[in-house]
């Protein structure tokens, strides 16, 4: 029972490993997919391959574990992918509209197995169906076509009527099984190709006292009888050729197809009654683009709802951790030994041992921060779907440019990075981007471009999105923010004032609620979001040009660097990054305004002046300016505050420790992190205080915080 | 007295150590308590939701919460609040000094810190000793009770640590302090002024 236990525990294992590779696999697919449609002919055909392996991968593997619709879901896909492959089928956007709803289905299939959610069958039937008749419907097109493709194939093609006989010796070696390839699955696939008799020889067996599990010892024989080609024989073994001795012999005369002939990858359509067998059902050519338009959601809600739970980190990476760790032992062991002298003159060396080893500590620091660091490609990446997709869906005509993809942040931080980001460029196509007509009329290129970019800034990223749409229609904004009352009708706004009433929370100019936006759940979800993330969102729009939405988010959600500041009894926390100058400035500096509390001028501005002591309720801070100091900070709405507090401590890194874990938020705090001496300070959060104190400026919700803890409830 | 205690709380299962042990005889369900003392009231928490019981240290004061968070600690890592009881259950702020205690339980996922004077013991008690809430009597709030028992002579009140520091509850803890700060600072603003 306990060997049970222990096997179940470990096939557990093997299909949390399988679903990981099946991410992989379908992340594979979704890059190539999209760029399949840019490629010229040469890559293509790579892609095919590569797009082909993929797919056989899951395959594979879910025929392990039994996974018969994601097995029967991918056949249909090969199929499709080998009817495009033969050349049979022109590469056109419907194919690779069906194609990629292939995958699409393929990664639900997926997700439903893994979460054992229950998927509609008739779905993947239908689709499964539609792709492997691919090859049938355009079937009678392609002897009228005229790519190169059509004239090489007669050669290859057999009359269906001539019986060929194949003999096949099969001896795979270990590395086959190391691959978790499964010779039965090879064994039933070579039975789809005609009749087949297959016998075992298991002389090299040795007795079980002597046997190596990890050793390959059994060897196949084939007979296999059909109208099928070697090349097709060969396929079947495409993925274990490396792994295995194959020889492959057509045993009825006509031996000039040579079985070492590896070149063509030609099939013929006779050559695979089986897995043309579900293309019974009647030619559906009115259903692809309909379908295609209909399977806009599911892409997005599977790709943010999986969560990655393991990082691919280069080996060049893990190396230097191991290095840096071993420089750390042999610190460790030299200041074991001055601490072990008792006489004084160690001292010097012990101080020196404290210095490497604090080097060696930041090194070693920067280097495991490395490994959790990924390209933002990962999400950048399946922003050219969406973009696609809804451009289609909306009827306007969209180049969406990446930029910087290879920025590299936070994986905590990419994770997170999905959901606003698709919400913007959903925004920009549904609000931003006119119609290609309106543009024209407007001197515009009919095809608009947004452009999204990443890019590394002082310790920040900086992702953009530009677009050169409308712009936003700030009388509309205002007249609907009104409405919605989230502004008082005669308050007097800035321009860039009324742009930011967009992040509003429940604001939506939509006239009617549309799927793709319009349900006042967009960009102020987007702003929390990010703010959540300790991050900023603003917006610039120029009436007719354009907007570009403009998100700045720390690089990591783990460390930080930042000045202590002493208030009162307390220690806290301001992050480096968003300060810009302290000074102590005499009682002159500073004015009152009614109603707008204390000012001080900065540069020329009068910015508001906070006692952070008054704000936190402690009444042994300081709260006169030109007794302590004024730290002028940047909040994320790049407004400027003048903070007042007792003095400051220095500078440190410190770790980023989450306050709710174990509590709740505070207003005005960000995060707590663990001082030197073991003690707790918070990390203040300027824009949570910009709100306290001026609130309505930072047109944040309320009632944030209940939302917030309502979230935790739910959890 | 408390030794007497413990020689008549371990007998009836002095090999076990199980918090909760199923009495063979009764069928009754038996439950242990660590208790403490706040003031002169004894409460006792379930032995499951505690997890370890460390010395009073300073805390860091969180700001714009009700006095009766303390503020917050670290315990090899993890940020936790403590929360006094003693002024949780309007009785005053404790004067907290080294030989004071904290108590971390587990509720819900989340470590809390409950200030106490002292532990007392580890109280053992069968199900059918477990008596319902009086109607008056003790200052908390009778809806963070358990229920009551007796170990000796003493009443010791058991908490629901589960309803006490549920999140829902635990919001209240935060001080809407906002309207508050604005007319101190305004009122400052014109102190300030009144000079100029």
């Amino acid at each position: 029972m306990a060997k049970n236990k222990k096997s179940s525990r470990q096939l557990e294992k093997f299909r949390a490993t399988f679903f990981e590779e099946c991410a992989d696999r379908l992340g594979e697919l979704e890059d190539i997919l999209d760029a399949l449609n840019d490629a010229d002919k040469n890559t293509q055909a790579e892609m095919l391959d590569a797009l082909f392996r993929s797919v056989h991968s899951i395959k594979g593997g879910a025929g392990a574990f039994d996974f018969i619709t994601i097995v029967d879901l991918s056949q249909a896909l090969e199929a499709a992918l080998d009817h495009v492959r033969a050349g049979k089928v022109s590469l056109s956007k419907n194919v690779i509209g069906i194609i990629i709803e292939g995958r699409d289905l393929l990664a639900e299939t997926v997700e439903s197995e893994k979460s054992g959610k229950i998927i509609d069958t008739d779905k993947v039937l239908q689709l499964s169906e539609e792709l492997s008749s691919l090859g049938n419907v355009m079937g009678p097109k392609t002897p009228t076509g005229t790519g190169p493709d059509v004239s090489k194939r007669p050669d290859t093609e057999l009359p269906p009527t001539e019986l060929k006989h194949y003999s096949i010796k099969f001896k795979p070696t270990a590395r086959l099984f190391e691959a978790a390839n499964d010779p039965l699955l090879l064994i039933r696939e070579l039975r789809e190709l005609g009749s087949l008799k297959t016998s075992i020889d298991t002389r090299q067996l040795p007795p079980l006292t002597k046997l190596n599990p990890l050793e390959s010892y059994l060897m196949w024989t084939f007979e296999l009888a059909g109208n099928m080609s070697v090349d097709d024989i060969k396929e079947v073994f495409e993925f274990v050729d490396d792994a295995c001795a194959l020889r492959i012999e057509q045993v009825d005369s006509d031996s000039n197809e040579g079985n070492n002939d590896n070149g063509d990858l030609t099939q013929t359509n006779t050559s695979e009654p089986s897995k043309a067998a579900p293309s019974s059902s009647p030619p559906t050519p009115a259903q692809p683009p309909t379908t295609v338009a209909k399977n806009v959601q599911p892409p997005a809600t599977t790709s943010t709802a999986q969560k990655i739970t393991s990082v691919r980190v280069d080996l060049d990476r893990i190396d230097t951790l191991v290095n840096m760790v071993g420089e750390l032992v042999i610190t460790q062991a030299m200041m074991e030994q001055y601490a072990a002298a008792d006489n004084h003159l160690e001292a010097d060396g012990f101080q020196r041992g404290v210095e490497t080893m604090s080097s060696h500590m930041r090194d070693l620091q920067d280097s495991v921060m490395a490994v959790r660091m990924q390209p933002v490609k990962t999400v950048f990446s399946r922003m050219p779907r969406l973009a696609r997709e809804l451009s289609r869906k909306l009827g306007k005509k969209v180049n969406l440019v990446l930029k910087g993809e290879d920025t590299e942040v936070d994986k905590t931080i990419i994770e997170l990075l999905a959901d606003p980001l698709t919400h913007m460029i959903r925004n920009s196509l549904d609000h931003g981007i006119e119609l290609p007509d309106v543009r024209t009329s407007a001197g515009k290129p009919a095809e608009a471009e947004i452009v999204l970019s990443a890019d590394q800034r002082s310790g920040r990223i900086i992702i953009e999105v530009v677009d050169d749409g409308a712009g936003i229609n700030r009388d509309r904004v205002f007249s609907k923010a009104v409405e919605q009352g989230i502004v008082a009708p005669d308050a007097a706004l800035k321009p860039d004032e009324i742009d930011d009433l967009i992040f509003a929370p429940g604001f939506s100019t939509a006239e009617e609620v549309t799927d793709v936006s319009g349900r006042g759940v967009g960009m102020d979800v987007v702003r929390r979001s990010v703010q959540d993330l300790g991050g900023r969102v603003s917006v610039t729009s120029t009436p007719g040009q354009g907007a570009k939405f403009l998100m700045a988010l720390p690089l990591t959600l783990a460390v930080m660097d930042g000045m202590i500041v002493k208030v009162g009894r307390e220690k806290f926390i301001l992050p480096l990054a968003i300060i810009i100058e302290s000074l102590q400035p005499s009682k002159g500096e500073v004015e009152t305004v009614m109603d707008r509390g204390r000012l001080i001028k900065h540069r020329g501005e009068f910015v508001p002046l906070i006692s952070l002591a008054t704000l936190f309720n402690d009444h042994s801070g300081i709260s006169d300016p030109s007794e302590g100091l004024v730290v002028f900070v940047e909040t994320g709405l790049g407004n400027i505050l003048g903070l007042i507090v007792d003095k400051l401590l220095g500078q440190n890194q410190v770790v980023i420790k989450s306050l709710e874990e174990n509590f709740l938020r505070i207003e005005g705090v960000s995060a707590a992190t663990i001082l030197g001496d073991g003690r707790v300070a918070l990390i203040l959060d300027v824009d949570g205080i910009e709100n306290m104190v001026l609130p309505g400026r930072g047109l944040m919700p309320k009632n944030r915080r209940a939302n917030l803890l309502q979230n935790e409830v739910s959890l | 007295m408390i030794s007497n205690t413990d020689q008549s709380t371990q007998s009836p299962t002095p090999s076990s150590n199980l918090p909760d042990v199923i009495d063979a005889d009764t069928g009754n369900t038996e439950f242990q308590f660590i208790t403490f003392s706040i003031g002169s009231e004894d409460y006792g928490v379930d032995i499951l939701a505690v997890r370890e019981i460390i010395a009073w240290s300073s805390v860091t004061h969180l700001p714009n919460t009700k006095d009766y968070v303390r503020g917050v600690i670290n315990l090899r890592g993890s940020i936790l609040p403590v929360f006094d009881l003693r002024c949780r259950f309007g009785m005053g702020l404790t004067e907290a000094t080294g030989t004071h205690v904290i108590i971390i339980v587990t509720v819900k996922g989340r470590l809390i810190g409950i200030l106490a004077d002292s532990v007392s013991q580890i109280l053992m008690i069968n199900e059918s000793e477990i008596s319902g809430v009086p109607e008056s009597g003790l200052l908390v709030d009778q809806e963070y009770l358990g229920g009551f028992a007796t170990s000796d002579t003493r009443m010791v009140a058991l908490l629901d640590v589960e309803c006490l520091f549920d999140p829902n509850i635990l919001i209240e803890s935060i001080e809407e302090a906002r309207s508050a700060e604005m007319k101190v600072e305004e009122s400052e603003n014109s102190e300030t002024e009144a000079p100029r």
